[in-house]
């Protein structure tokens, strides 16, 4: 298993113990040696190569670095590494199969919901807890539940219409 | 980004947790949400030797409404929970109208009442709820439990009265003794902005009367202002346009902001005004709806 | 019978993003992601003073800490001649300073280490002692005599003026004044902004002292100019470096300059013989990498009383912070500023510019922008409202009775530029009815009886987009062209690479449909490769609307290239001589029997297995476009507000674009590119602005304070289009990434100042925050933005 410390921290020589962490990332139970200050986002980026998570800003604004933590979107640039033992982490990488596309990553790509593609994984899993209370939203809740993610390309328009045209797919494969 | 190194805590109990803190001598953070605390860390704005984190403390996550009408917040309660809670819809209008006004949708999955109480920053919402409402924190340290009323809690920016070895498990809004009216009214230039200006207004009234009034004022001074003149001006009466624009002013005077990027000092008072009037004209309708 | 272009991808098809199927998936690879072996990190120590003497540095502490490899101050640079490096724009600026700092987060020092975190550690244990200097935050400061000298570096450098400049007809101009019925006046300022893609910058330097090889891993958006000035001020052969522009999380101009961090880390690699990253934060980026904007306006308008204009007369102080290093064309100092009022037939006009050092952040980029147009339409356009304020005349009337008529083309400008083409009345015609004008006049009159503010803003603008031509556009004297390489494989697929470069244009997508137009290969078909310098033509990179212009139709030149060998070899494949073979879309056939052809592929096949005697084999080749004007697209933006007077604060009623990019070669991206660009329209009219205190702290330095809209305050947009094609652009398409941009904002701030009309208010600086509007609407006066920052009550 990869060990973070010997990975990241080679010259370690503090006395502050290392910690060991096993998180549940996209359904595989992973374990790191860890630093207590080590972000979460560094950990999924660097420790586990999983570099779909992006971190943007430095004080919790811009979401690029937005993970689920149980289920519910969550900053990763906010939260340690060691907050996340025990706990259950989804990342974009998880949000597709490997053959098939996720819905939303479908209408982000329809939809053209993105350009640069830096916002687009957190923008897409706070879609995801979204539709997952929610799967019929309206455009205004859609804009509300996205607040918390700055996109700098799209102006957002397409964006909305892009997680509508998700709404709409998923509903129709929960029909059936 | 990079956070300076510490000593990392995550107690099961809140003895425990008590424990870690009197150990740590005035030197450690607890983290709770961590929405405030982890970005000053990043900033390196604060760099503690060692972080408790009390999310593994079973028990701190409810909010829940007794019997009499006491509403208790656990420490582990997020913004969220508040957001979506059908006990502050039907029993609260203050603190529901401020949750959702709360930083960004992301952040309220973590962030915690208690945790911004504690964190006691001039521009955070909460704290100017507790204080309209008149609620207090429970206190937990190695010699037992305190109630602090929230408008003593905060010393000054960023500074609380919390003892180093206490730790801060509960929010408490007292049990209203007439009809509950309020609100909260949030100037900010987009979401997850701070406050311009936050004005919190929460009301009891027995048959139009008014019997208690609170307003918590957020980002118009050092620290959360607790506009007490222009509460009591509220109080022994029905609320009339003169009853109200009479609060506005005192509230307004009340106010201590200052000019900065968000606005003129000027501009900050005339919207505690505005805002003040605003929801109790909002409250004079509900009132007459129900009736 | 020929091909459905549609089908294949071709032109005006809205194909779906190829790069999105990487980005949706996590897969993109950003600088930061990129991992090298026994790669090594590097921060920096940044100023927290703007303007300070260096008195000493003590690095001993950051050496000490376990893991730190390297610390590198000024000194150590001066030691290498690295201290200072060319700017864009002919000056210099510090790596790592030596004698003082000059602005707030100016580069000090860079700590290399094991991780970023023990680097970040290395750069808290440096200790600097500063001795405070007078600060100066805007031009009347510069300008003050006995103003403190800040770049006494400079030898004859004895005041803060960077430049003065002119162009236009004075005395022409004074004449057209003395004549006028009426002259309107206007002073605005367009304040300091940037572009903060949500990336920031980075590298990762990885010397190889095997090879003597320097790979170079950066967030650029021109490769190649930064290889030529890596070869400049490293002082290595340009041979022996290479730049790679791996996905860029965004660009908008910020990346274009050469920054601090890319030489420091350049340097550490050499000196460490391994690859060192630096990724800078987000706080970096804001307060050191190149700002945008930070003009001030006097503008006057010389009128007749009928609504016509007689001259223009502008004077412009810039303020470009402690370094002159604005990204833009050599020739002229403060940009493109003389393109302002280019729709409107005027007959004189005379431009003055001075810019000038202030303590602030250097830079002056292009955001979004060519070169200063995005001011110059922003000043043309609150002239031309306060213009038809003081006629007392209607705003989209008076534009009308000035635009350039469709039948007076080619137009010079009074300042000198050629435009070609347009249908500046028609586009404003489809804004004014989709917006419903006289139903919204209406309206606002009714709301007033009930004390409700509504107002419309309309902007309309023909902008220079695409630079050059190399006659008149260069940077640091490389000539503004641009390249496309096309190699045509044996069984028809292909591989497009240009000297573009894309951060978010969707150019993989776009520059294959220009092929497949061109050849009617699918675009499914062909790979479109950018961003390394070893593999791609030199090309000026991405900024300024100008890929499609320039590198976009060196696509359609080289495709047309390999077209004309394909004729050859479809002549030879199908027995008849060339003259006899006509083309289709993806087809060649006998002219005399059309039922006789050949497919491209067919000719591709040939190339490689069957080609004539004599016949070079293989079907690839290449092509330098050097255009011979600039491409002028036209926009209309009409936007409705309603004020709240008790508040202050404005909210967005509607949004109507109509954009005249002539032909679209993939609508949905160029419909992305104009809602993304009135996104920062909208941003910078309402929230998004840089500004200092007295001390010249930077209040903007991160999101906190410096603000993006989110989902919920951006308003919905309704887009239109009209298509006049760009009558010398080999495809007919002109710029559009701008455009939005360039022309949104004045239809936001005209809307509020329409609604706060009859107060006697003629302008508020952006941004239109909701105090200054409430102050603007209580007092009765103008409000400016000038920093520094207002700390006491007026």
């Amino acid at each position: 298993m990869t060990s973070l410390n010997e990975e990241v921290f080679p010259e370690q020589a503090s006395d502050i113990p290392v910690r060991t962490v096993t998180i549940t990332v996209n359904g595989e139970k992973r374990s790191a040696n860890v630093e207590p200050r080590l972000l979460l986002a560094h950990l999924l980026r660097q420790g586990f190569k999983m570099t779909g998570t992006h971190t943007g800003c430095d004080t919790t604004n811009c979401g690029a670095c937005t993970v689920l933590f149980d289920g519910k979107p969550i900053k990763s640039c906010t939260m340690l590494a060691v907050q996340a033992d025990g706990h259950d982490v989804m990342t974009i990488e998880g949000l597709a199969s490997a053959s098939e596309l996720h819905p939303i990553q479908e209408g982000f790509k329809d939809e053209h919901g993105l350009q640069c593609g830096f916002c687009t994984p957190g923008m897409m899993l706070t879609a995801k807890a979204l539709l997952d209370v929610n799967p019929n939203p309206t455009e205004d809740e859609i804009r509300w539940a996205l607040s918390g993610n700055l996109c700098r390309c799209t102006g957002y328009q397409n964006i909305v219409k892009s997680v509508l045209w998700a709404a709409v797919k998923l509903r129709g494969q929960a029909a059936n | 980004m990079y956070p300076s190194r510490f000593r990392y805590e995550a107690p099961r109990s809140l003895e425990e947790a008590i424990e870690l803190l009197r150990l740590g001598g005035g030197e450690a953070k607890v983290l709770a949400g961590g929405q405030s605390l982890v970005p000053m860390l990043k900033l390196r704005f604060a760099s503690p030797e060692m972080v408790v984190d009390i999310n593994n403390i079973a028990g701190l996550d409810y909010h829940r409404v007794d019997p009499d009408g006491t509403i208790r917040i656990g420490a582990l309660c997020r913004h969220a929970d508040l957001e979506n809670s059908a006990i502050l819809h039907a029993h609260q209008p203050t603190m529901a109208a401020a949750a959702p006004v709360i930083a960004d949708p992301i952040v309220r999955n973590r962030g915690t009442l208690v945790g911004s109480l504690c964190h006691a920053d001039p521009q955070g919402d909460w704290a100017s709820v507790m204080i309209a409402l008149g609620g207090s924190i429970i206190a937990q340290g190695p010699n037992g439990r305190r109630s602090i009323p929230v408008a003593d809690f905060v010393k000054g920016p960023f500074q609380n009265v919390l003892a180093f070895d206490e730790l801060a498990i509960e929010a408490v809004v007292p049990a209203p003794k007439g009809v509950v009216n309020g609100g909260y009214l949030k100037l900010e230039r987009r979401v997850g902005d701070f406050a311009t200006v936050g004005v919190a207004i929460a009301l009891e009234s027995s048959s139009g009367v008014i019997i208690r009034a609170g307003i918590g004022l957020t980002g118009v001074g050092g620290t959360t202002i607790n506009a007490i003149e222009a509460a009591k001006a509220l109080i022994g009466g029905p609320l009339t346009a003169e009853s109200i624009a009479n609060a506005g002013d005192l509230a307004a005077q009340g106010a201590q902001p200052r000019t900065d990027h968000r606005g003129s000092a000027t501009y900050k008072r005339h919207i505690v005004r505005t805002f003040v009037v605003r929801i109790l004209d909002g409250v004079v309708e509900s009132m007459e709806r129900a009736a | 019978m020929s091909l459905d272009e549609i089908k294949i991808g071709g032109m005006g098809a809205s194909r779906r993003r190829v790069e999105d199927n990487r980005f949706i998936r996590g897969k993109g690879n950003y600088i930061d992601d990129i991992v090298l072996p026994g790669m090594l990190h590097m921060e920096i120590l940044r100023s927290p003073f703007a303007h300070a003497r260096i008195k000493s540095i003590d690095t001993s502490k950051a050496w000490g800490i376990p893991g730190v490899r390297l610390v590198m101050t000024g000194e150590m640079m001066a030691s290498r001649n690295l201290a200072w490096m060319p700017t864009l724009s002919y000056d210099t600026q510090a790596v790592l300073a030596t004698d003082k700092v000059r602005f707030q987060g100016q580069e000090v020092a860079c700590v290399i280490a094991d991780d970023a975190y023990i680097a970040k550690d290395g750069c808290e244990a440096i200790v600097v002692e500063y001795e405070p200097l007078p600060v100066i935050v805007n031009p009347l400061q510069a300008m003050a005599p006995g103003a403190p000298l800040i770049r006494d570096d400079k030898e004859n450098q004895h005041d803060n003026v960077v430049f003065d400049w002119e162009v236009g007809d004075k005395s022409g101009t004074e004449r057209a004044f003395a004549q006028a019925d009426v002259v309107s006046k206007l002073d605005l300022h367009y304040p300091r902004s940037h572009p903060s893609p949500m990336e920031t910058c980075g590298s990762i330097a990885d010397f190889d002292r095997a090879t003597s090889k320097l790979t170079v891993y950066m967030t650029s958006q021109a490769p190649h100019i930064i290889r030529a000035a890596v070869a400049m001020v490293a002082e290595l052969p340009e041979h022996m470096i290479r730049i790679v522009s791996p996905d860029l999380g965004g660009g908008f101009g910020n990346k274009v300059p050469v920054y601090p961090g890319y030489v420091a880390s350049i340097l550490a690699s050499i000196l460490l013989e391994r690859p060192v990253k630096w990724i800078e934060d987000k706080t970096g980026n804001l307060i050191s990498t190149g700002f945008a904007r930070d003009v001030y306006l006097r503008g006057e308008m010389a009128l007749r009383k009928d609504g016509k204009i007689l001259g223009i007369r502008m004077h412009t102080d810039s303020d470009h912070g402690a370094f002159f290093s604005d990204a833009q064309p050599s020739k002229f100092k403060i940009g493109l500023m003389h393109s302002a009022f280019a729709c409107y037939d005027i007959p004189v006009a005379h431009l003055t510019a001075r810019g000038v050092y202030t303590n602030k952040a250097p830079g002056g980029v292009a955001y979004r922008c060519s070169f200063r147009v995005t001011e110059a339409m922003f000043f043309q356009e609150r002239m031309v409202q306060a213009a038809a304020d003081d006629l007392d005349m209607d705003q989209a009337e008076f534009r009308r009775i000035n635009f350039v008529g469709d039948d007076d083309f080619p137009h010079r400008t009074a300042f000198g530029f050629l435009t070609d083409s347009g249908q500046y009345g028609k586009c404003l015609d489809v804004g004014l009815e989709a917006i419903g004008y006289k139903d919204f006049l209406k309206q606002k009159e009714e709301a007033k009886k009930r004390g409700r503010l509504l107002g419309i803003g309309i902007s309309t603008m023909t902008e220079p987009l695409g630079a050059g031509n190399s006659r008149e556009y260069d940077i640091l004297g490389i000539k503004m062209f641009d390249s496309a390489e096309l190699r045509v494989h044996m069984t028809g697929k292909a591989i497009l690479r240009t000297g573009a470069k894309s951060q978010g244009q969707g150019h993989e997508t776009t520059w294959a449909q220009i092929v497949a137009h061109e050849l009617g290969i699918p675009a499914d078909d062909i790979t479109v490769e950018e961003g390394d310098t070893d593999t791609a033509p030199f090309g000026m990179g991405t900024y300024a609307s100008r890929s499609t212009p320039v590198a976009g139709a060196a696509i359609a030149m080289v495709s047309r290239k390999i077209r004309a060998k394909a004729r050859k070899l479809a002549a030879h494949l199908l027995e008849v001589s060339e003259e006899d073979v006509e083309w289709e879309l993806g087809r060649f056939y006998v002219r005399s029997s059309p039922d006789r052809g050949v497919t491209i592929q067919e000719c591709a096949m040939a190339a490689y297995t069957n080609m004539p005697d004599g016949m070079e084999p293989g079907l690839e080749n290449n092509a330098y476009y050097d255009p011979p004007n600039l491409t002028w697209p036209f926009a209309c933006y009409i936007a409705t507000v309603e004020v709240d007077p008790q508040t202050g604060v404005w909210d967005v009623l509607n949004v109507v674009a109509v954009d005249d990019c002539g032909v679209r070669i993939n609508p949905m991206i160029v419909e992305g590119q104009i809602m993304g660009g009135l996104t920062e329209a909208y941003a910078m009219a309402s929230m998004q602005f840089i500004t200092f205190d007295e001390e010249g702290n930077c209040i903007g330095s991160n999101y906190m304070d410096y603000l993006l809209p989110t989902a919920w305050e951006t308003p919905g947009f309704e887009l239109h289009e009209v298509v006049t094609p760009c009558p010398h652009h080999p495809i007919g398409a002109k710029g559009i990434g701008e455009c939005a941009t360039v022309g949104g904002p004045a239809a936001f701030v005209n809307a509020v100042m329409d609604a706060l009309k009859g107060t006697g208010v003629r302008n508020i600086d952006m941004p239109l925050l909701s105090d200054r509007v409430y102050e603007a609407l209580t007092k009765r006066r103008d409000v400016s933005g000038m920093p520094p920052m207002r700390t006491d009550d007026v």
